[in-house]
Order: C-alpha cells, then structure tokens, then sequence
C-alpha cells in the first residue's frame, strides 16, 4: 500500500505540472496567438466551431452545423437587383429573415423594401419603408429593397476599433460576433442602414431554427453585438443562391461571380443601365441596381 | 524605502482627509453615493435586458451617452485654457489655481471613458481594444485613436498632479525637468483628444450634418467655454468655503477669455448655418431637424432655440466688463454656457447627425429614464472623483496637509502655501511662512 500512495502522490504532483503546463501554454496562446475567428489557423478553428455547433444544438434542440468554407479562390460575388421588376412583395426580407436566424422579437430585417415614388425616383428623404398595401404593386410606386451593399471601399470596416469586421477575398463584408464590442461606430458609419445591432436577446422561437450555418453568417448571436447580409455565405461559398435570390417571385434578383466574363452577373453590369446607390461617397458597392425593362 | 514610507503616509493621510468633512460634505457625498447606487441598478438592467432599455435604435444608434462623452472630452480638453496662460506666459493669478484645472481634466476624462463603457452592447468583451491583449484597428479607425489619446492624456494629468501634491506634502519643490515637459506635453495633447473626438464624427461621409470640416474647430472653441464655465463657479466655491486665495483678476481673465472662445463658437454656428440653408441641398434636412423639426417632428426644435439664447446670453454677458465683473451676472453666464454647450454639443450634435437615418426615416429619438438614471450615476461618479482629489488637493496647496505636521495639528497655524514662483525662474511650489 505504502508505495503505491507514494506513487499516486508523484503521479498527483506530474498530473499538476503538466496541467499548470497545459494552462499556461493555452494562456500563452490565446494571449500571443490569433484572437478574431477569421485570423485562427484552420485546427484551432474547428475546435472552436465544435463547442459553438454543441452550445447551440443543446440550446435550440436540433443538431446544428456551423460550416468555416473559406471563400472560393478566383470568385468575386456581384448582385444585381432590376427595380422595373421589383413589385415589393417583401418576399425577400421574410426569406432572408427564415434561412438567416433573425431575431423574430425585437424583429431583425436585413433588407429594407423602400417604396418610392415615381415622379420622385430614387430619392431617400421621400421613401417609405413601413408601406401597408393590400396589393402591390401601388400606382404610381415604384420599389427599391435595399441590404448591405458589400462595399468595396467600405466604411464600415475602416471605422471599426477591434477589426471585428472586414472584407473577406469573395468581396464578402463579414463580422466576428465573438469579438464584436457592439460599439456601433460601423452603424454610424454604413451609409446604407446596412448594420443592425441586438438590441436584446435575439429570439428564434423553438423548431423555426435554419441548422445549416456558417460561423461568419447565420449561425445563431448573442445579445449586444452588431449584424449584417453576408450574401447567404453559407450557401453561396457552397454553390447556391442566396435565400432572397430563390425566393424572388418576378426573377427580379441576379447574383453571381464578378470574376467570371460569361455569368449573368457580368452581362448584365456590360449591357443594362445599372446604377449603385449614393455613388458620391465612392464606397464602391457590389451590389448593383438596374432597369431590366 | 523612505520614499515609500513617505507616500504611504502621503496615500493614508489623503484618505483619513476624505473621511472627514462638515455635515455639508456629507451631505453632499452621501448625495452622490445615492445617484451612483441608482445608475449602477438602471445599469444593471441595462446590462441584463440590453440595450433595448434605451430609445436608442438601429436607426439613431447613439444618443444620450455619446453625447455626454463628446461634451465631457470637450471639458476635459478645456484645463489648457488655463495652463497655457499658467506655464506659457508665467501669467502668476491663474499659476494658483491651475490645479484645479488638471483635477476637473480628470474626472471629466473618467466620465467620458464611462460613457463609453455604459454605451458599449458588450463591456465584457472591451479588453478587445487592449493593443497586445486584444486587436487594436489602429491607425485606421478614430475610436482606437481616440481610446489611445484619451488614456494618455488622463496618465500625464494624474502623473503631474500626483507628482506636485506629494512634494508639496512632503515640504519640496517639484522637479522642473520632470513636470515642465508632461505638462508642455499636455498642451497638444488636450487640443489632440479634442479634435480625434471631433474627427471620429467628421471622418463618416455617411453622416452629411457631421461630415463638415468645420466641426473640429467648433468643437475647441465651445470647450473652451464651457470648461471654464465649471471651473469659475468652482473658483468662487473655493474661494468662500476654504481659504484658497483666487483673485479677481484671474476670475475676470478668464471670463474674458471665455467671451471670445464663445464669440468664435456662435460664429462658426452661423458660418455652418449660412451654408447649409443657402445652398439647401437635400443635407439640410439634419439642420432642419434641429432648429424647424421635419415633417412635423419636432422634439428636439425647443431644445436647439434654448441652446441658441443661452450661448448668445453668455457671450453677452462676458462680453460687457461691467457684467463679468459682477458676480450675480458672472454666474448667470456660466451657468447659460454650461447649459447652452451641454444641449448643443450632446443631443444637438448626435441626435440631428442621426435624424434623418440614411435611408431617410426619422425616428425620434428621446432618452429614456434608465437613461437618464444611468446617464446621472456616471456624472455623479465623475463629482465623487472631482470632490475628494479636492478634499485632498485644497489643504496640501494651503500648506495645511504636510508630511511633518498632519491635518489635526494646524488647525491654528497660519497658511503656508502654493506660492506662485517670481516672474522668470520658471516654476516652483515653494513652502513660505507669511
């Protein structure tokens, strides 16, 4: 008996070294090493996205997946949205609100339908977002659905103070919401009301969860921190049309690969009258607006 | 090891100097501890619930609390006002009381970093901006400058004061190698953390009623009225209740000075105004907000006339020698600057720079009551702090608090003091028997 106490004793004290050893290595790292999601190493990341796919699993009762596809070498995503065919059926904002886990309470919308009128054209100080209409198209309206216009030269990520936030190589403006301050500097600064911010708690309620997530998209947030369209990433780095895309009843919504000179994409950016919004502030946006018709 | 001896009694007898004060002190104290006890439980709501418990939404996402921490910086960077007089042009009457300055300079300094922190949806997670610890965005964003100039020129105002108190205490001049480069330094930097705060806001082109390069500039020369409009009626405070000597011709000097910074601030209003309603693009909707209300929304009309009658009183008043000379319009006038700024800089500079939203909404914002009460616990914090450095600064400069003979002793004895050095030997805080 004698002995083996001893022994259990010196095993007690080198199981404690080591894990002094552990803790201060993993001190050391996450002190040293990489703090934003998008700048961990692949294996490190992983870890992390399992424990976020067992949190939200546990929380919300169904298996969740949160996917870390990094962006598709030789692809540059581009938007067109053609304003003649838009009739404001908000199709769109309810899709994006379902595939994307918006807060249903508070209501979180990442598109915004602004009605505008005819005689006016686009014209901000005159749009209406909160139209009631029993049948849209209205007379004399006309309908511009606007999101984040995943900027070039964005103004959202210059201001952040904790680069939280930034442009990934698809042209996609996505956000840490792990390292997020919730500061909202980058609201103050989005000249497009792109931004929005969790004002409380989000709330899904139970079975309306979308499972399929992407840590940089739609994967459920915390409370206090800022959020945004990211383009569907967790459909489109894996091949698929964003939600609003799909959803779109008259076809009005192009999406596609800037970087490619046969997609649709590219057509019509060289053939139609395309537009961007507020193109006096040279932020450069992807997101293209055109007349079809 | 006598060193620390020394300032550990230095540390204990300004703490055993807080804890004793008349019934007014207490009062007062016990006020403020009240206020503080009630913005910590509307921010513990705030915390636990979010910030839907403010009127702050996605469409005006600052209010109130920014607004405070902009007029705060602006408080903060207005004890240059007396310290270039001070040390700059060896002026003796304000040498006295530049104290006073750098002590306001800091608590206002803690206000505004608290105002950031109560306004922040994640205060958990703000050792983010810790460069090292966390990811700084620095050079590129003005928050990160302005986290970095604010902190720095809160350590240079606590080194100084800390520095000069403790030699007074101890019965020795202060170093002259040490102090005179920090508070040079203390120049540029109280003009820096002023204009990185006014660029934080004038840098976003998506904001048109902030994006106006006019704004630094008018954001210095409303500081510089409104700080020394705290400061004078603190002047007289002192000045009645202890026996701080503050002449009159340091009072008037700066009442003066306050009539030309307020004269430039009015002034590059009306140059913005001028632009903004002759030219009438669709930018002037911000300023119409403010001053006429849009599309019948109207909230915020009274309160930009109320800033606008207030600051034209003030500079009225300190314009005419008669009326700075007097004390009741003297007070009248800091009292319409301080409240004059406080409206035009805080909501007046947020709420219109957010109203029309981007998209064109207007949401009217108004602060809510846990808003406020948040908003009075961080002020009454800030007063705490500015209270006891007081307690402690106001009996070391009159040679009451010293090393080798501790408050209870003196009561008698006459005033040994902060005297201001002879004309050209630079600075010194002599010990003199009157």
């Amino acid at each position: 008996m004698e002995p083996t106490a001893k022994q259990e004793r010196g095993m007690t004290r080198r199981q404690f070294a080591s894990c002094t050893a552990a803790a201060a290595a993993g001190f050391l790292m996450t002190a040293c090493g990489p703090k934003r999601l998008f700048d961990m190493p692949r294996d490190r990341l992983r870890t992390l996205i399992r424990d976020m796919e067992r949190d939200y699993t546990e929380k919300y009762g169904t298996a969740v997946t949160v996917a870390d596809t990094p962006p598709i070498p030789g692809v540059k995503f581009a938007y067109a949205l053609d304003v003649s065919r838009c009739i404001g059926c908000r199709r769109c904002v309810y899709a994006c609100v379902e595939e994307n886990n918006l807060s249903r309470d508070p209501q979180v919308h990442w598109i915004r339908v602004l009605e505008m009128d005819k005689e006016k054209g686009i014209d901000f100080a005159h749009a209406d977002p909160y139209y009631e209409a029993d049948k849209v198209p209205r007379e004399k309206h006309f309908y511009v659905p606007v999101a984040c216009q995943q900027c070039d030269n964005t103004p959202c990520t210059k201001v952040c103070p904790t680069g939280a936030t930034r442009v990934d190589p698809d042209g996609i403006v996505v956000i840490d919401y792990d390292w997020c301050i919730g500061c909202r500097y980058c609201m103050a600064a989005c000249p497009y009301g792109a931004r929005h911010f969790n004002w409380s708690e989000p709330t899904i309620p139970e079975g309306q969860l979308n499972p399929n997530t992407h840590y940089l998209g739609n994967r459920p947030r915390p409370k206090g921190v800022v959020e945004k369209c990211t383009w569907c990433i967790q459909r489109t780095r894996a091949g698929r049309y964003p939600a609003c895309v799909e959803v779109c009843p008259v076809g009005a919504r192009k999406f596609g690969n800037l970087l490619d000179p046969e997609s649709e994409i590219r057509y019509i950016i060289e053939h139609k009258r395309v537009l961007v919004l507020k193109p006096e502030l040279n932020t450069m946006p992807k997101f293209f607006y055109f007349y079809g018709t | 090891m006598t060193t620390l001896r020394q300032f550990s009694r230095f540390v204990a007898g300004s703490i055993g100097l807080m804890l004793r004060g008349p019934a007014v002190y207490w009062v007062w104290v016990a006020t403020l501890v009240a206020l503080v006890a009630s913005g910590v439980a509307a921010y513990v709501t705030q915390v636990s619930e979010g910030l839907i418990v403010t009127a702050m939404r996605d469409q005006v996402s600052w209010g109130f609390y920014i607004g405070n921490f902009t007029f705060l910086v602006g408080v903060a960077a207005a004890a240059v006002v007396l310290v270039i007089p001070a040390y700059v042009y060896h002026w003796k009457p304000i040498r006295e009381i530049v104290i006073i300055g750098e002590l306001l300079a800091i608590s206002a300094i803690v206000m505004s970093m608290l105002f950031v922190l109560v306004d922040v949806g994640r205060p958990d997670r703000v050792w983010h901006l810790i460069p090292g610890i966390g990811h700084m965005n620095f050079p590129r964003s003005l928050l990160a400058w302005d986290v970095l100039v604010l902190n720095l020129y809160f350590v240079v105002n606590v080194v100084v004061v800390t520095h000069i108190l403790y030699r007074a205490f101890s019965g020795r001049e202060y170093d002259k190698r040490f102090v005179v480069p920090l508070v040079l330094l203390s120049i540029p930097l109280a003009v820096g953390i002023h204009t990185v705060t006014a660029f934080l806001y004038n840098g976003l082109a998506a904001r048109p009623y902030w994006n106006a390069s006019i704004l630094a500039p008018q954001f210095l020369a409303s500081a510089f009225s409104s700080g020394p409009a705290i400061l004078l009626i603190l002047l007289q405070l002192l000045r009645r209740f202890t026996r701080f000597e503050i002449q009159q011709s340091a009072i008037a000097k700066i009442a003066e000075l306050m009539a030309y910074a307020m004269f430039l601030n009015l002034f590059l209003h009306g140059a913005e105004a001028f632009k903004e309603y002759y030219s009438a693009t669709e930018h002037l909707r911000f300023t119409q907000y403010w001053f006429e209300g849009l599309d019948g929304h109207r909230t915020m009309v009274p309160y930009a006339w109320t800033a606008v009658s207030l600051n034209l009183t003030a500079f009225l008043l300190f314009i005419v020698p008669t009326t700075r000379n007097n004390w009741i319009t003297l007070n009248l006038g800091c009292v319409a600057t301080y409240a004059g700024v406080y409206i035009e800089k805080g909501m007046g500079l947020i709420i219109p720079g957010l109203t029309p939203d981007t998209l064109g909404e207007i949401y009217e914002y108004y602060p809510t009551i846990t808003e406020v009460r948040v908003a009075a616990g961080v002020f009454a914090v800030g007063f705490l702090v500015f209270t006891l450095l007081l307690k402690v600064a106001v009996p070391i400069s009159l040679g009451e608090f010293q090393s080798d003979r501790m408050p209870e002793a003196d009561a008698a004895t006459a005033p040994r003091g902060l005297e201001p050095a002879p004309a050209g030997s630079a600075m010194s805080l002599r010990r003199t028997d009157h």
